[in-house]
């Protein structure tokens, strides 16, 4: 059977996989943005505690495999009462993943803000925290964009792992279809190709267009 | 609520320690392909055909932007389609090597980009042969601005194994899915397995950090 | 902990300085950058520091923005204690709720203008005064383009930092120092990161500060002739302390000390 028999076959299977892995992706990438905040400013803290919550997060879900995160989420977290539903294991797993390592890019985006910014603005006379949130942070994130980009394709990817716990994405159906019709160049080949789509035509530009808007805030263009 | 048992632990101590060793295996075999293939891959976008680097390009590219666990469902399934069989290890070692030759690939790339120029001029003053070049002059310069990425990658893909899981491959989570199925308990398995990954990329992350300063160092860089 | 006692927690009198170091030290590690300072600033004084490169020119105009911390003495601006606040009868080292309070009366202006990138002109001069002022947006807007146009950048005020040449950025930043209507103003080398040829545009600004504002400034600067023409008090700084000060026709005409003699003159073979 060609591919494209294949795909006007089973394509209402591989679509509704590929929205699955779209949802798991959004999902766990507004997830992933949060923490990445959240963390990488922790781990910037003088305060001690603070800063041990963020190094201990940051290592453990660095450390260990995306595999072993969502086991642990999905199989262990239910023995101690807290039954997480599948899907949302999914994208909770991913999300927390990835935001360990954004963390470490939205860290190394403030530190990489000139002192003299710091310097200006508190010469201004503003808070710490508007010092932050108006001059520091809308300058690391233009430095931090271009990474960002690699880690979104990371997170993308990331996704097929959630079919490891039966949710129905898109790595799911393909199994699902290849247990079944034992086309497996044709199945696995579509949803390679479908994955590349993903990544390549949507993940992709939007991050280059969001680094061409941020740049053209910054006046660079 | 669940309660630990360390008399459990102690049982399947061996059989994780076993698997330990067959993940190791995997990520050292795995790697040892990518860093081979990897620098095919770069080098074959450095030749003079246009054709050529297109071609390894968008391949690697490719590679890059689709999940790994797919990847190596179809190296598994694709070749008894048309009468190949491969096993576990075989395919699970393909599937891994080539997704980091591709990583790799532009780690070299980076790093061959990053040697001067002039170091090309003066190869070719002494007119040396391209061989001679890459060989004696380029390569060895493009190594220490590599070396941090290629450390990065052998703790990712050692983290990665635990997707050889799914086709079979009896590495930690695979025998941790066994040891959990076989006796109903899922919390030790799992948080052990989660242990050993921190317990050894953690600390090889460190060394390699160590060796990198070293390196360095002994080049005078 | 050093003995404040000796400390007054406001200085009164007829005649308060703008500014006072008094007995103010700085080290960093076991290295002694300022040593027991004493400096007092009148209002509507034009100060300037020289001094050769170390000896802690930088250094004053930094603690006295609080962007540095001090390791003995007090500085007060405007009769009140900056770095220490009164509590309890006595000066405590002061917290950031005093600093902020205090800080409002000083602006200062950076070596390398540090405007803010992802702002434009306007937008640089109107953030203190609509965020940390609580000034509405026509009013900030209102109060930064009649300074862009002092400082001579009303045209450019849409421009980002990146599109401006380093003389309108340091106009710019003067501007945006002048917004938040500081008491004293800061020039840390304004001028040294410019090109020869447009060093003249951020000068002539100074001077016109100087002419039309009763602002107090502090200035320091390695061009001794702008020095000359406009300041009212020269400071000869070598190795943290003042070694001389006078009238520029004092200072640059009859210096008293071999160090300041020696100094002037190597700064003019430079030249
Ligand atoms: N953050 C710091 N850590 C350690 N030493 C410092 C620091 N900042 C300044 N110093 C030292 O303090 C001394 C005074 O520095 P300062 O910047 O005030 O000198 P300056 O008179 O402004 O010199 P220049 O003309 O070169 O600008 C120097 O010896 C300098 O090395
Ligand atoms: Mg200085």
């Amino acid at each position: 059977m060609s591919l494209i028999d294949f795909v006007a076959q089973f394509w209402p299977r591989l679509l509704s996989g590929a929205g699955v892995t779209v949802a798991q992706f959004l999902l766990a990438a507004v997830l992933g943005v949060a923490i990445s905040l959240f963390m990488g400013l922790m781990k910037l803290s003088t305060n001690p505690l603070l800063k041990g919550a963020a190094v201990t997060y940051i290592e453990i879900f660095r450390g260990t495999s995306l595999v072993v995160q969502l086991y642990w989420i999905f199989f262990v977290l239910p023995l101690f009462g807290i039954t997480i539903e599948k899907f949302t294991a999914g994208y909770i797993a991913v999300g927390m993943n990835i935001g360990a390592y954004g963390a470490e890019l939205v860290r190394g985006g403030i530190l990489s803000v000139p002192k003299g910014q710091w310097e200006a603005s508190l010469a201004i006379n503003m808070s710490p925290a508007q010092r932050m949130r108006r001059i520091i942070l809308p300058q690391a994130l233009v430095n931090m964009l271009p990474p960002w980009g690699n880690l979104m394709i990371e997170l993308l990817k990331g996704t097929a792992l959630v079919s490891l716990i039966s949710v129905a994405d898109l790595m799911f159906q393909a199994r699902q279809i290849n247990a079944t019709t034992f086309l497996s160049a044709q199945v696995f080949g579509a949803a390679l190709i479908i994955y590349y789509i993903l990544a390549r035509f949507f993940v992709t530009p939007l991050m280059r267009w969001l680094e061409r808007t941020m740049s053209r805030k910054m006046g660079k263009v | 609520m669940f309660e630990w048992k360390w008399d459990f632990v102690w049982e399947i101590m061996p059989r994780l320690i076993e698997a330990t060793g067959n993940t190791l295996l995997a990520a050292g075999a795995g790697y040892a392909i990518a860093v081979v293939l990897g620098l095919a891959l770069a080098l074959g976008q450095r030749t003079p055909y246009a054709v050529v680097t297109f071609v390894v390009r968008e391949f690697v590219e490719f590679i890059r932007s689709t999940p790994l666990i797919l990847q190596i469902f179809f190296v598994f399934y694709v070749g008894p389609q048309f009468g190949i069989r491969l096993s576990p290890w075989m395919s699970g070692m393909i599937a891994i090597g080539l997704h980091y030759a591709c990583y790799l690939s532009e780690v070299y790339r980076g790093g061959i980009e990053s040697v001067a120029k002039g170091q090309w001029e003066a190869a070719t003053a002494l007119n040396m042969t391209t061989a001679q070049k890459y060989r004696r002059i380029i390569i060895p310069q493009a190594i220490p601005p590599a070396l941090a990425g290629m450390g990065n990658y052998l703790v990712g893909i050692f983290k990665d194994t635990p997707m050889l899981s799914v086709i079979g491959v009896a590495e930690l989570i695979h025998t941790a899915n066994a040891i959990g199925s076989e006796n109903y308990r899922f919390l030790e398995p799992y948080t052990m397995v989660g242990i050993i990954f921190l317990a050894i990329s953690l600390p090889a992350a460190g060394l390699i950090r160590l060796f990198e300063g070293r390196v360095r160092r002994k080049l005078g860089l | 902990m050093q003995d404040l006692s000796r400390f007054p927690l406001e200085l009164t009198g007829d005649d308060v300085p703008m500014v006072r170091f008094q007995q103010v030290r700085k080290s960093y590690g076991s290295l002694t950058v300022l040593d027991n300072l004493d400096l007092d600033v009148a209002p509507g004084e034009m100060v300037t520091i020289i001094g050769p490169s170390g000896s802690g020119k930088t250094t004053v105009l930094r603690m006295l923005m609080t962007l540095e911390t001090i390791n003995g003495g007090v500085i007060y601006v405007d009769g009140k204690p900056l770095t220490h606040m009164p509590k309890g009868g006595k000066l405590v080292p002061a917290n950031e709720r005093h600093l902020r309070n205090r800080r409002a009366d000083i602006g200062m202006c950076f070596q390398h203008f540090n405007l803010f990138p992802h702002m434009t002109a306007l937008e640089n001069c109107m953030e203190g005064p609509v965020h940390v002022l609580g000034l509405t947006k026509a009013e900030a807007r209102d109060r930064s383009e009649d300074l862009l146009e002092l400082v001579g950048m009303i045209d450019k005020k849409d421009q980002h930092p990146s599109r401006l040449s380093g003389g309108q950025q340091q106009r710019v930043a003067i501007a945006r120092a002048l917004a938040m209507r500081p008491k004293v103003m800061l020039f840390d080398e304004v001028t040294s990161a410019l090109d020869p040829e447009v060093i003249g545009e951020v000068t002539n600004v100074i001077r016109g500060l100087v002419d039309e504002h009763n602002l107090t400034m502090l200035m320091v600067t390695h061009q001794m002739g702008f020095a000359r023409d406009i300041s009212d008090r020269v400071c000869f700084f070598y190795a943290g302390r003042i070694e001389e000060q006078g009238t520029p026709a004092d200072l640059f005409g009859n210096p008293q000390k071999e160090r300041t003699q020696q100094f002037l003159s190597a700064v003019k073979e430079a030249v």
